[in-house]
């Protein structure tokens, strides 16, 4: 299996549920299938969903949840 | 940065506080002192009571002033800060709670004598139609009383309608929300967002007149102008006297705003909200009457009675205030951070720039799009809107992608400049209509 690092589109504060009620959306060892929702961005108010864009396992999160990041930041690596 | 300048003015030292991505924010190079209270994250750090309290003792600060956002009207902050043996620049936690809670204050209100949009006390039935229009006046919106988010509202135009729609309605709201109960409220269809500046020192207060914010996006004002050109004298005086009818009645200290939805067909004008606060369009009241209104504000906390009679205020000439957000407003207003490489302003003494951006400066990502305020006044509306397009068209901010584009559409549009707008007209407005056209040179 090999690991791909996915790295953030645009910089923000990054989520990994809807909600601060919810649970994450995905968790470390999670199949993620091409289309799942990842996490979420914040950017400036405006809510940016972070999707797969393709199928693997979820490996691990490189960032915590609301944390910080900038544009190009890996954000989780997945297994391809 | 404006409360900075304020202060200033006033012999007053100055310290800022910033989150981990904000050091190099104007506001915090021209203070006399800044202080971290955390991280990016605002609930970490603008939104943390605590650390903001501590930062205060750290730096021996004598008050706090909160701003326009954030905690800016938050209850319990004003509360911690006064606890703490400090200054809240604003009025007390007591009047943010009850002028805050929308329920509670259209009931202060009703108190005050002051009209609220029309709607049925409480929940109702289907049934006596013909009454409630009678009651309630006509066009109604029927909304269930379970409900929210604007699903499943209806709007009658007549008592018919209301007979119809009303069962319906009624049977929808039980299959959605278990509760066919429903609430009736007048429907506005040309609404203009009217507002009326205060000051109060805790036992008198006076109007600074209104603002119009008509030009609305998703809730989110980008255009205002002070005054409301479409009023009439005696409108004006009497919606300006029952602003301070309410702000008296509440006992109201520091600076505020009622916010009114004003009826175009009816001339019928409606109490909505109270901000307990200063507001981002402040700047076009300061233009047309002279008055610092976040110096007020300071002298007020500070203890002093107001220093300006009703009568000294006066409304002269006409300023109009465009949001410069970092949107696209070709890409659905796509939010746009990054790093401002250059920033030429127009230099006239009727325009105003109130911003905390400079060439080299990173907008950060986290926190409001809003970069910069561009103000123009002139000694009638037409004026200054005509200095408004000339502004525009020499305002440049390179680097990162602004709304400033949007605006000179606006200060073009026909519409505008007949004040022919009402609060869902921008929208409208922007509906398949492509901004990558330049504005037509008028």
């Amino acid at each position: 299996m090999g690991v791909k690092t996915v790295l953030a589109p645009i910089p923000g504060t990054f989520y990994r549920s809807a909600a601060p009620d919810q649970p994450a959306l995905k968790n470390e060892g999670d199949a993620v299938a091409k289309g799942d929702v990842i996490g979420i961005i914040e950017v400036m108010k405006t809510f940016t969903q972070i999707q797969a864009e393709e199928a693997g396992q979820l490996v691990r999160f490189l960032v915590d949840d609301e944390d910080a990041v900038m544009a190009g930041q890996p954000l989780y690596e997945l297994g391809v | 940065m404006r409360i900075i300048r304020a202060a200033r003015d006033l012999g007053i030292a100055t310290a800022q506080i910033v989150s981990r991505a904000d050091h190099d924010m104007l506001a915090a190079r021209m203070a006399d002192e800044k202080i971290e209270i955390g991280p990016a994250q605002a609930s970490k750090s603008y939104l943390n009571i605590n650390a903001i309290i501590e930062a205060a003792r750290v730096v021996g600060a004598d008050a706090v002033h909160p701003g326009y956002g954030f905690l800016s009207e938050n209850a319990d902050f004003a509360d911690a800060v006064e606890a703490a043996g400090l200054i809240f620049i604003g009025p007390k936690g007591q009047t943010i709670r009850s002028m805050g809670d929308k329920a509670a204050a259209r009931s202060v209100a009703a108190q005050a004598g002051v009209r609220t949009v029309p709607g049925s006390e409480g929940r109702t039935l289907p049934s006596g139609a013909s009454r409630l229009a009678e009651e309630l006046g006509l066009p109604l919106m029927i909304k269930a009383a379970a409900g929210g988010g604007g699903r499943g509202i209806r709007v009658a135009h007549s008592v018919q309608d209301l007979e119809q729609m009303m069962p319906l309605a009624s049977a929808e709201a039980l299959a959605a929300f278990g509760d066919g109960g429903l609430y009736l409220e007048r429907f506005i269809e040309r609404a203009r967002h009217i507002e009326v500046q205060i000051l109060g020192d805790g036992t008198d207060a006076i109007h600074v007149f209104e603002r119009e914010c008509s030009l609305q996006r998703r809730r989110q004002k980008v255009w205002e102008e002070a005054p409301a050109a479409c009023l009439a004298p005696n409108v004006r005086a009497e919606l300006c006297a029952s602003a301070v009818r309410l702000a008296k009645h509440v006992n109201y200290r520091g600076a505020g705003t009622l916010e009114y939805l004003y009826d175009d067909k009816t001339g019928e004008f409606f109490f909505i909200e109270m901000n307990t606060r200063i507001q981002v369009e402040h700047p076009v009241s300061e233009m047309v009457t002279g008055i610092d209104l976040v110096k007020e504000m300071i002298k007020i906390a500070g203890g002093d009675p107001l220093s300006i009679r009703q009568e000294d205020v006066t409304l002269s000439g006409h300023a109009i205030e465009c949001r410069i957000n970092a949107e696209d407003p070709t890409a659905d207003f796509r939010p746009s951070p990054g790093t401002v490489s250059s920033i030429s302003l127009p230099d006239a003494p009727y325009v105003r720039f109130d911003t905390g951006v400079y060439a080299g400066y990173t907008v950060p990502p986290f926190y409001d799009s809003l970069l910069g305020k561009l103000i123009v006044s002139g000694a009638t509306r037409g004026e200054a809107l005509q200095r408004l397009r000339e502004a525009l068209a020499r305002f440049q901010l390179t680097g990162i992608t602004t709304t400033a584009l949007l605006h000179e559409h606006l200060a073009r549009d026909p519409d505008v400049a007949s004040l022919n707008t009402h609060t869902r007209w921008l929208e409208q407005w922007l509906e398949g209509r492509s901004l990558e056209v330049p504005a037509l040179a008028s």
